[in-house]
């Protein structure tokens, strides 16, 4: 077995047992990014020497300081703010900007002795759903190079399928952990809002933006939640709640647990073969001794419509600050108001600009309680049915999109249907509550697909622990692309 | 026809809090440019806002002090607008859920108490400072202002004339200087104010078409630019034009208001809850904490001192109008002075001589017990009223130097010593004072005749003669009843 092929919790038993060492595990990464990385293109820099250098100091606190990631490379999606090192979130607009400050998940993990080993292509400030939308370059799906790896989390989940890092942090707004992760065979996990400190991604919508792990598999994702959650005083929505220790619950007994079934989620337009491996799931689940209750999210339908405004609405207003008054790209007009449309007609990509468009359309004077307004009230409705429905059920099941990875530039004429892929997930978003997507599968043209579990309000717990249930009665997530 | 006018303020006032609002940089005035400054008040990407809980303080004790109604959940939205001052293209304020609304000042109009009506009292943080004309072709932006929390205070559209609004100004000046939630200072920018102005025909019930005057930073130019603006709606009005709801700005170069936008350019600040920040919750323990923690509020104080110590509206008026001032007045009155006599003294000699240096009571030197024991030297007779501005005057001078650290320089500022060392002890020897008098009107036969035959007034020369010669000693009831003697004959 090569090493990049490790999981953090195997990694870390070798490291400690001295049978490896970081050089040795960062080595392995380093040629593995050499030999895939121009064709999948998950990366926007890569670190190598910086990791090797790391490699080094961190070799001599194994065994003699704590630090659950010592030695572990990992890849940091681009919208999150790594200090002194090119964060670019895949936006010409950001082409150059290099953070004076670390965002708070990224402290986290460094106390913990991790090892940055790139910064992971996305769509542009995270709005797309096959990274199709970076500003710099395509990332190919390491299933089938000619699909999606899903979005905007594209960059980080083709890494791990890849084998380009042992495990990576994502960001999801409305999927954009999930669906790349069931686009690529991984597992993902969206916490609950509030779970983790914002402090430093970048934001596109500040009320639904929530940052994750990507992994190889779901006890890493429990891994990576002990160290990322909790409270943090520089991001006064993160909540302070204790943080349980995730890996505790990982092999307990799923016997009696209900799961829910939304009826609303399949529904016409879902693909044949997503539908009978999530069904397939669901009834591995049931002979696991786990109880499907079918119910019903009534206002569903709505979810969409709500997001893109509340997405956009928030984004139209964080994107201001790229002014090319203070950092990144600036275009010289003849005056001030030539500068600024010139430095965001050539920072900003074509559904950026769409975005910022419908957001500020929509928080305009005379439309703002027809649409903002609205929205938040449709928005209310999703949470009210989430709750109702989870006082019956412990967690729900869903699939993570309608359909697998699709083909690169099936979708980049029809803002719409790529849109529609993130149906599932977007929901989660808006009610705030967390949810993981793992793989339950293959088509027959052997291309991953995922299930979504979705949890209670701070109870990630239930839905690590079906899905540690489920993995470990299944080898899908063993399975790797051949590259 | 005649007009009245129709108009409503909204203040900026800059809290008093070290740090800002939303981070924790320094708000110190006056430093290099962009020295005080962090990644989250530059608005670089990721970085949030934490709200500074003094300034949820400062802006709770303000509507407490104005009798706002204190919102139990609040909440900041984004204001959007674009300029190079605004480092994230949005100015967090807040909108629909301001924390404190419905409240009320009173100001004091030809003797009646008038309530001015507060609409509302909210937070938001201050932008950065653009500056022109140092370099040709550049424009640079300062952002040590940017994230400095202020307070807007928006009245009703309750008050009628110039004069009504300094007299509010002056008061909102004056609560928040007594919370010190405020420095009140104009000059720094630390307060400014925008009027919302209209005119109607006396009687009428309608509002007219309005327009807001902004850039109005003096009291003085609180009434000029109202003034100013009103009589130009007048003129409008009268010459059958029709009032333009626009913004003007006041130019104080060149005493007038100008156009700055119309209606059609009017920013939409496409407002939203500010979704970085949680809502504000207050409970309720917590402002019947700080409602008992304000101060003496200066109406409360200035009725009491009206009532304690029998002062006429106006004096009580004056002394209540600073805390300091308020409680300078209190120690001597406490220390045994006559209240009606300090009021007379701090607002008569000690006003003129702090004015002359444009010194703030704080920054007296003189203590209050310096002024009660000149007052017993007045009352034993030692002194006369007239030495005692002298004796008052040298003291002043003295304890400056004290205060400066230049003490070897002079031996004593204590009244007393001051009586003795300059020989200013009154001369109540009647026999003494006889003498002189005896002087005066053997030299003046002339207005000795006058007065005589009936010229009465000129008693006030005999008097003076006699102070000139006893270089103000004497003391004046015995010059007076010897004079009245020896004339009558």
């Amino acid at each position: 077995m090569e090493l990049f092929s490790l999981t953090i919790s195997e990694a870390r038993d070798l490291l400690d047992r001295k049978k490896i060492s970081v050089k040795d595990l960062v080595r392995s990464i380093c040629e593995r990014i050499d030999a895939v990385e121009d064709r999948v293109k998950a990366f926007i820099t890569v670190k190598e020497d910086h990791a090797l250098k790391t490699a080094e100091e961190v070799q001599g606190k194994i065994g003699k300081e704590p630090g659950s990631l010592l030695g572990i490379p990992l890849a940091i999606k681009d919208n999150i703010c790594t200090k002194d090192i090119l964060t670019t979130c895949s936006s010409k607009i950001l082409f150059n900007f290099i953070p004076p400050y670390e965002s708070t998940v990224t402290s986290r993990l460094m106390e913990q002795g991790y090892i940055l080993i790139g910064k992971a292509n996305m769509d542009e400030f995270a709005m797309g759903s096959s990274t199709e939308n970076s500003g710099f370059h395509v990332t190919r799906n390491p299933w089938d190079l000619e699909s999606a790896p899903g979005g905007s989390s594209g960059g980080p989940a083709a890494a791990v399928a890849a084998d380009e890092c042992i495990a990576a942090l994502g960001s999801d707004t409305g999927g954009s952990i999930r669906q790349p992760a069931a686009f690529c065979g991984v597992t993902g996990l969206k916490p609950t809002y509030g779970r983790i400190s914002r402090y430093g991604l970048v934001a596109f919508a500040s009320s639904l933006d929530q940052i994750g792990p990507i992994t190889k598999d779901v006890r890493d994702s429990a891994i990576l939640m002990n160290i990322i959650s909790g409270h943090d005083p520089l991001d006064s929505t993160s909540v302070p709640l204790p943080v349980p220790d995730f890996t505790a619950v990982l092999g307990q007994d799923i016997k009696g647990l209900k799961i829910g079934v939304p009826k609303e989620y399949f529904i016409e337009g879902i693909d044949r073969e997503v539908e009978v491996l999530v069904k397939d799931a669901i009834k591995r689940l049931e002979l696991l001794g786990a109880i499907p209750v079918e119910v019903s999210l009534p206002h569903t339908g709505y979810a969409i419509a709500a997001y893109y405004i509340i997405a956009t609405s928030e984004a139209s207003s964080n994107l201001a600050r790229y002014d090319g008054m203070k950092y990144g790209l600036r275009t010289e007009g003849k005056d001030l108001i030539d500068t600024y449309m010139k430095t965001r007609a050539n920072g900003f990509g074509a559904e950026v600009k769409r975005r910022i468009m419908l957001g500020t359309y929509a928080l305009s004077a005379g439309y703002y309680e027809a649409y903002y307004k609205k929205a938040q009230q449709v928005r209310t409705l999703i949470k009210q049915d989430f709750e109702k429905v989870f006082k019956e059920v412990d967690v729900f099941i869903t699939p993570t999109s309608p359909t697998p990875a699709f083909k690169l530039g099936e979708k980049t004429e029809d803002p719409l249907q790529m849109y529609l892929s993130d149906i599932f997930t977007i929901s989660v978003n808006l009610a705030g509550v967390p949810g993981i997507s793992i793989p339950c599968g293959f088509t027959t043209n052997n291309m991953p697909v995922g299930m979504q579990i979705i949890g209670k309000h701070f109870d990630e717990e239930s839905i690590l622990k079906v899905a540690f249930a489920y993995e470990q009665s299944t080898e899908w997530h063993k399975r790797r692309p051949n590259l | 026809m005649k007009y009245e006018a129709v108009i409503g303020l909204e203040v900026h006032a800059q809290m008093l809090t070290e740090t800002k609002i939303f981070c924790g940089c320094s708000t110190k005035f006056g430093s290099e440019p962009n020295t005080q400054t962090c990644p989250v008040c530059i608005g670089m990407p990721g970085v949030l806002p934490v709200l500074n809980q003094k300034a949820l303080k400062f802006a709770i004790k303000t509507g407490l002090a104005m009798n706002c109604k204190i919102s139990p959940y609040s909440r900041f939205a984004r204001k959007n607008y674009f300029y190079p001052d605004l480092p994230k293209g949005y100015q967090i304020s807040q909108y629909e859920l301001p924390i404190c609304e419905h409240g009320c000042i009173e100001i004091v109009v030809d003797g009646e108490i008038k309530k001015i009506g507060i609409t509302r009292v909210h937070m938001e943080e201050d932008a950065g400072k653009n500056i022109h004309g140092e370099e040709e072709k550049h424009s640079f932006v300062d952002l040590n202002r940017a994230g400095v929390p202020l307070m807007e205070i928006v009245s009703e559209p309750d008050i009628r004339s110039s004069g009504e609004a300094v007299e509010y100004m002056k008061k909102v000046r004056t609560i928040l200087r007594y919370l010190g939630v405020c420095d009140g200072n104009m000059e720094q920018g630390s307060l400014r104010c925008d009027a919302n102005v209209s005119v109607r025909p006396t009687g009428q019930k309608e509002y007219g078409t309005r327009t807001e005057v902004k850039n109005i930073n003096s009291f003085r130019f609180v009434e000029k630019a109202l003034d100013y603006e009103i009589r130009r709606q007048i003129k409008v009005l009268e010459d059958g034009g029709k009032i333009v709801q626009e913004t003007r700005l006041w130019d104080s170069t060149r005493d007038m208001t100008e156009s700055m936008r119309g209606k059609e350019e009017a920013h939409d600040y496409r407002y939203f809850p500010e979704p970085d920040l949680v809502p504000i919750i207050v409970e309720h323990k917590w402002i019947g904490e700080i409602k008992k923690s304000l101060p003496e509020l200066p109406d409360i104080k200035r009725d009491r001192f009206v009532s304690e110590y029998a002062l006429p509206d106006h004096d009580a008026d004056f002394l209540a109008s600073e805390k300091p001032l308020a409680a300078w007045f209190e120690e001597a009155v406490k220390l045994g002075g006559q209240p009606k006599i300090v009021a007379n003294w701090v607002q008569g000699d000690l006003m003129r001589l702090l004015n002359e240096e444009s010194k703030s009571i704080e920054e007296c030197p003189l203590k209050p017990e310096q002024l009660v024991d000149m007052l017993t030297l007045i009352e034993n007779g030692t002194i006369s009223g007239k030495i005692a501005k002298t004796v008052f005057e040298e003291m002043y001078k003295r304890s400056k130097k004290i205060v400066t650290f230049q003490p070897s320089e002079i031996s004593t500022s204590s009244s007393g010593e001051i009586v003795k060392e300059m020989g200013l002890t009154q001369i109540s020897d009647k026999s003494e004072i006889e003498k002189v008098v005896d002087e005066v009107i053997a030299k003046h036969p002339k207005e000795v005749e006058r007065f005589r035959s009936g010229e009465e007034k000129l008693i006030g020369f005999f008097v003076g003669q006699v102070m000139k010669l006893t270089k103000g000693k004497a003391n004046p009831q015995i010059v007076n009843e010897l004079l009245k003697k020896k004339l009558s004959f």
